[in-house]
């Protein structure tokens, strides 16, 4: 994995290659294991992304608890209403995060890209730019390596988690992630594709984890949802020429010292933000096994 | 700095809602189940911080009681693991402990056989991502992850046994990837982590040196 988008940049500049080539080659060359290895397992995840991300806009998934549910179909479903102020590729693409979100919550099967809580950014974006540009998996799989490469950066230097750092590092590096692989399966340069990953966590930080009950659902679920539309946004600007004055590096470093400020209350211990209002605080854990249905 | 590799940042597969306390919690139970070895009628979970107020909420009693039945933490049976255990005739409980200074998402699995009474535990904590680190067998000090093929042994102390054992790997071709040896008066216990996996006759090797009062061989989940 490489330590810092300076070097990764370097790399990718001299030998003309793309991110995702460049990660291969680096995965390749620190564990002597060979190429095929490292595409059969993401071919593996990307099947994975696929079903958790489709599950939920063709049937309504109810969570465990029964906190949330039925959102991803929901949102699909208003896809065909006319009423839409998104355009179609955003509106799928919400939908398919709060799907992954959904199946997480109902124990479903997901890959967690880079966590659970965040699982739903990922698959959105290149399940719904697959189906748009009608690339073939292998194809997409270019997308899950540029990916690793931005997160694998993020939790060597700052932190993927939400307990660690707030949602703004853990949908904030599935945001970035996103960008970057989006940018590169558009056609984007690997300097766009940095910077729009930069866009993604600038666009978000500071964002607190505030869970209800303490469970991976609300909000994460709609921060899955914005975190695919940031990811988007965060494309589409740096590949309009957009370049971010602070490098991503630096950017990181920026969210890893904010994490670092921002109190215990608000990073994923349930103590604070949404979880404390006086609606938030009613749901437990216990009240919620089994109890709760249709909120 | 921290060091992750590629599938930690694409990864795992697994079964939501969270890799601590879903995907790792399934991994210790399985872990468990392979080194108690016997069939299972009784078990308990105790469940150490965070998961005492959240085990329901993450799935982790499903986790866990799926785990002992042997599924994976990508295993889709892990939703109804608990109604499996009960058409099985397997008592589970959950219980809740303070096990000290230990990692904040740990727990501790104890096995019963309610016939002869006898008792078997394993202690094992979450440490993120769905990677497990089990730190107590039976009131053995332990630290493996299960990553790799590990060799538990414990041993009347004497001079020359680490060579002895060391020994029969060895002439079996593994090659020893960590090692960690404490002493309590005079019974030692051993930890290896091993690079290559062993088959039983390394096993019944070690085995057959009068100082060995218990070994078990752990390939990895």
């Amino acid at each position: 994995m490489f330590n810092k988008s300076e070097v990764l940049l370097e790399i990718c500049h001299d030998e003309n290659i793309n991110i995702s080539e460049a990660v291969l080659r680096k995965q390749v060359e620190d564990t002597g294991k060979d190429r095929d290895y490292f595409i059969e397992r993401f071919r593996e995840s990307y099947q994975v992304m696929k079903e958790s991300s489709t599950r939920g806009i063709e049937n309504e998934v109810i969570t465990m608890s029964g906190i949330t549910g039925g959102n991803g179909k929901r949102v699909n479903d208003y896809r065909s209403s006319g009423k839409a102020v998104s355009d179609d590729f955003v509106l799928e693409a919400m939908a398919r995060a709060l799907s992954t979100l959904e199946v997480n919550g109902a124990m479903g099967k997901i890959v967690a890209a880079p966590t659970a809580g965040a699982s739903g950014i990922l698959p959105a974006a290149l399940v719904t730019f697959q189906n748009k540009k009608g690339l073939t998996d292998d194809e997409m799989i270019n997308g899950l390596l540029t990916a690793s490469a931005i997160g694998g950066m993020i939790a060597m230097n700052a932190t993927i988690s939400g307990a660690e750092g707030g949602c703004q590092a853990e949908t904030g590096a599935a945001s970035a992630m996103a960008a970057a692989a989006l940018v590169e399966l558009n056609g984007g340069s690997v300097d766009e594709a940095i910077n729009a990953a930069s866009f993604a966590i600038i666009n978000i930080l500071g964002l607190v984890c505030d869970p209800i009950a303490g469970l991976v659902e609300f909000p994460c679920a709609l921060r899955n949802a914005s975190g695919v539309t940031n990811a988007i946004i965060s494309c589409d600007l740096a590949m309009a020429g957009v370049k971010s004055i602070i490098p991503f590096d630096e950017v990181v470093e920026a969210m890893y010292s904010v994490g670092n400020s921002l109190p215990a209350s608000l990073r994923e211990t349930a103590l604070g933000g949404l979880a404390i209002t006086p609606t938030g605080s009613k749901f437990t854990v216990s009240s919620c096994s089994g109890a709760c249905t249709g909120i | 700095m921290k060091k992750y590799d590629i599938f930690d940042i694409m990864g795992p597969i697994m079964i939501g809602p969270s890799s601590s306390h879903t995907a790792g919690a399934a991994r210790i139970g399985k872990m468990a189940k392979t080194i108690y070895g016997k069939e299972i009628k009784k078990v308990t979970f105790y469940l150490h911080g965070s998961f005492q107020t959240t085990y329901q909420g993450h799935g982790s009693d499903r986790a866990l009681v799926g785990g002992v039945l042997g599924y994976d933490p990508d295993d889709e049976r892990l939703v109804g693991s608990l109604e499996d255990a009960k058409e099985k005739g397997i008592d589970y409980m959950f219980k809740t402990i303070d096990l000290g200074y230990v990692h904040p998402n740990t727990i501790k699995v104890l096995f019963e056989d309610p016939e002869t009474g006898e008792e078997f535990y394993i202690t094992g904590s979450s440490i993120g991502g769905g990677k497990i680190e089990i730190i107590d067998i039976n009131s053995i000090n332990v630290r493996f992850t299960g990553e790799y093929p590990t060799i538990v042994a414990e041993y009347k102390d004497k001079f020359g046994m680490i060579a002895a054992i060391s020994l029969v790997l060895t002439r079996n071709n593994i090659s020893i990837a960590s090692l960690r040896v404490t002493r309590d008066e005079k019974i030692a216990q051993m930890v290896m982590e091993l690079d290559q996996t062993f088959n039983d006759d390394v096993i019944e090797s070690i085995k057959s040196f009068p100082e060995i009062t218990r070994i078990i061989g752990i390939k990895p989940l």
